[in-house]
């Protein structure tokens, strides 16, 4: 056990060393353009570029290039944005990532929760008005962009029904940090919360309810009923314990990517600085220090969410074990 | 052997089944009547899709409620099954009606133990300790010949052999010490081997839990081993029932001729070919009101296009057209061109 956890994280170190490299040679090395004129962004100097130059080493081999760049990122730190000038990669990032964590984390809460009422009803009330009911729901839920559902909720929440007893809780758009402030935390973010959700809670109940309806034609689910076992039991025990692994599956990519920065739309919507923000702004003003930043930070969370994924499977699927 | 009759366990009267189907109602089950008594082995036989396993799972109240329409008469202990509400039939299952399923490698829950899934029936019926229930399973696993019921409590259904699952299966039926065993195929997914120790282990159980076992099986050598009486279907009928010896000596309805004399020799010389039936069973939504073997008998005439009455020879009783003497005339006719070819 010991020894599978370690080679888990030794693969996880493997495939984040290679996306840093694949990320490095991307934006450094691609013929025909200068990394020092591109690390020092739009406008600058030609002094500028030419101090850039000598300072990352671009004028010596890749893999010196390379490691010089990653010792700046993660072991001294000081790799600073060229078009905030001074503004460093590495604090950068850390500030936005818990807005993000905040963000995503409830939502995550949210989506899985509704996600498994919604396909368990759904499953149990089988082709009855309330499934159809629920899957044209769950639809409108994957259907409706986040950016316009966002917009809407804004529109309601904070202008037209602010004024409203519904509404007057709600408080203006921005973050406020859990630690000093955790009621003002759950109050601004309940509503993204809630936004973000939607289209999850869509997907995963149209998933969950799908592989419910194909367990309970297993042999098994019938052998749990000829038990004499509560429908209840059969359900939870039976049926969803073991569609649960498709599910799983589903969460550790999502979440990974979501933590990684794609919830960028959301955070967009609702000002929350995060690092998808701090992603596409940095992609805009072409801040390369900062795109290489944000995507092994990214790269980071997407890795680990599968790694996690692996371990629920062991903890889960007895079958894995073995294997 | 004594002669007293033990007192009749399960009655079936009129039983019928039919489902809803985008194409309008399909009857499956038609009209089946049987009674199994005290520790008796009653044997099902029947092609696929004449309905066994239909008949099975209503009297479980297995089928889905919603699509399925269960007319007729089950009475179990003097109780009638299918007027029963969700909860007390739940009392029933798995207490004193245990299932043994088909297919072994299926049947179990992939992701728990089977000293766990045994557990979870006796703690669903009776108020017990996890500690207990789980020497209870080990006791149960110990007795359907686990060789070594201490460690295989623990194994997850992907770690056994077919037999040993199928030995799992039976021993969670049995937990309760159920009156009634109903087995659907039990051995047709299991080697030939393991089939015989299955087969001996049913009837060795019966001996020592005293359960009355319904065997749904399409193989007649199981039947005639194990069998103390058979009930014969064809498209969702029971064409013949009857205890075994006598049937196996004389069958009375044309389609049993045809079953008995698809089973190979074991003495003698090798057929070339082994014996079948023309023609294949009907769906069950084209059977009418006549006899359902009609079209693939040799022998039908008009008389067979309307419902078929039930005439009873000795323990025998089959739906059939043909009176004796014709009835011996024709079966010897089968007979001796079976001799001849």
């Amino acid at each position: 056990m010991f020894f599978a956890v370690l080679q888990r994280l030794g693969q996880m170190l493997f495939v984040m060393i290679g996306i840093s490299a694949l990320v490095f040679l991307i934006f450094f090395a691609t013929p025909g353009s200068d990394p020092a004129a591109r690390l020092a962004g739009r406008n600058a100097s030609p002094e500028t570029v030419e101090a850039i130059r000598k300072d990352f080493g671009f004028d010596r081999p890749l893999p010196v290039q390379y490691v010089i760049m990653m010792n700046r990122l993660f072991v001294t730190q000081d790799l600073t944005s060229f078009v905030n000038r001074g503004l460093r990669i590495v604090p950068a990032v850390a500030q936005a990532a818990p807005v993000t964590l905040s963000l995503v984390a409830g939502a995550a809460v949210l989506w899985v929760v509704g996600g498994i009422l919604v396909g368990v009803v759904a499953a149990l009330a089988r082709d009855t008005l309330l499934d159809r009911g629920l899957m044209v729901l769950a639809l409108i839920g994957v259907s409706m962009p986040v950016y316009w559902l966002g917009e809407v909720m804004n529109l309601v929440t904070q202008s037209r029904f602010h004024d409203t007893i519904l509404f007057s809780w709600v408080p203006s758009l921005g973050y406020k940090p859990l630690l000093t402030d955790p009621w003002g935390w759950f109050k601004t973010l309940l509503i993204p919360w809630f936004t973000l959700a939607a289209l999850y809670i869509g997907i995963y109940g149209r998933v969950l309810r799908a592989n419910l309806v194909e367990a309970y034609q297993e042999d098994f689910i019938r052998t749990a009923r000829a038990k004499g076992l509560s429908p209840a039991r059969v359900m939870v025990r039976h049926a969803l314990r073991t569609s649960l692994i498709p599910f799983v599956t589903m969460f550790g990519l999502d979440f990974g990517v979501l933590v990684g920065g794609s919830a960028l739309l959301t955070e967009v919507v609702f000002g929350l600085n995060g690092v998808g923000r701090l992603t596409y702004q940095a992609l805009l003003n072409l801040d390369l220090p900062m795109v290489l930043g944000t995507v092994m930070y990214a790269s980071f969370f997407v890795v680990l969410a599968n790694a996690l994924v692996d371990v629920v499977y062991v903890l889960i699927d007895p079958r894995v074990r073995e294997s | 052997m004594t002669f007293v009759e033990k007192p009749i366990l399960l009655d079936v009267n009129g039983l019928t089944v039919a489902f809803a189907t985008d194409r309008g109602p399909v009857t499956a089950v038609r009209d089946v009547s049987f009674s199994v008594r005290e520790g008796e082995i009653l044997s099902i036989v029947g092609e696929s899709g004449s309905g066994k396993s239909v008949t099975l799972l209503s009297l479980l109240g297995l089928h889905d409620r919603k699509t399925t329409r269960v007319n007729g008469m089950v009475s179990f202990r003097g109780r009638g099954i299918l007027d029963l509400s969700p909860g007390e039939l739940r009392s029933i299952r798995g207490r004193e009606i245990g299932l043994i399923s088909q297919d072994p490698m299926t049947a179990l829950t992939p992701v728990y133990t089977i000293g766990w899934q045994i557990a979870e029936q006796i703690r669903a019926h009776e108020r017990i300790s996890a500690r207990a229930a789980r020497k209870r399973a080990v006791e149960l696993l110990g007795e359907v010949g686990l060789s070594n019921p201490q460690e295989a409590v623990d194994r997850y259904p992907h770690q056994l052999s077919g037999g040993m699952r199928q030995r799992a299966v039976i021993a969670m039926a049995l937990s309760c010490n159920p009156a009634l065993l109903v087995a659907d195929e039990p051995t047709t997914a299991l080697d030939v081997t393991v089939q015989a120790q299955v087969l001996d282990l049913l009837l060795r159980l019966r001996k020592d839990f005293g359960s009355a076992i319904i065997l749904i099986t399409h193989d007649m050598g199981v039947v005639s081993e194990v069998a103390d009486r058979v009930a014969v279907m064809y498209a969702g009928r029971i064409v013949e029932r009857g205890e075994t010896e006598a049937m196996f000596e004389s069958p009375l309805h044309p389609y049993s001729w045809g079953l008995m004399g698809s089973i190979p020799p074991l003495a003698g010389p090798r057929l070339a070919r082994l014996k079948s039936i023309p023609g294949m069973p009907p769906t069950p939504d084209r059977i009418g009101e006549g006899c359902g073997f009609a079209p693939r008998c040799a022998f039908a005439r008009a008389a067979c296009l309307e419902r078929p009455p039930l005439r009873k020879i000795g323990t025998q009783a089959a739906l059939c057209v043909l009176e004796e003497p014709e009835r011996a005339a024709l079966r010897r006719t089968v007979l001796s061109a079976e001799e001849l070819a």
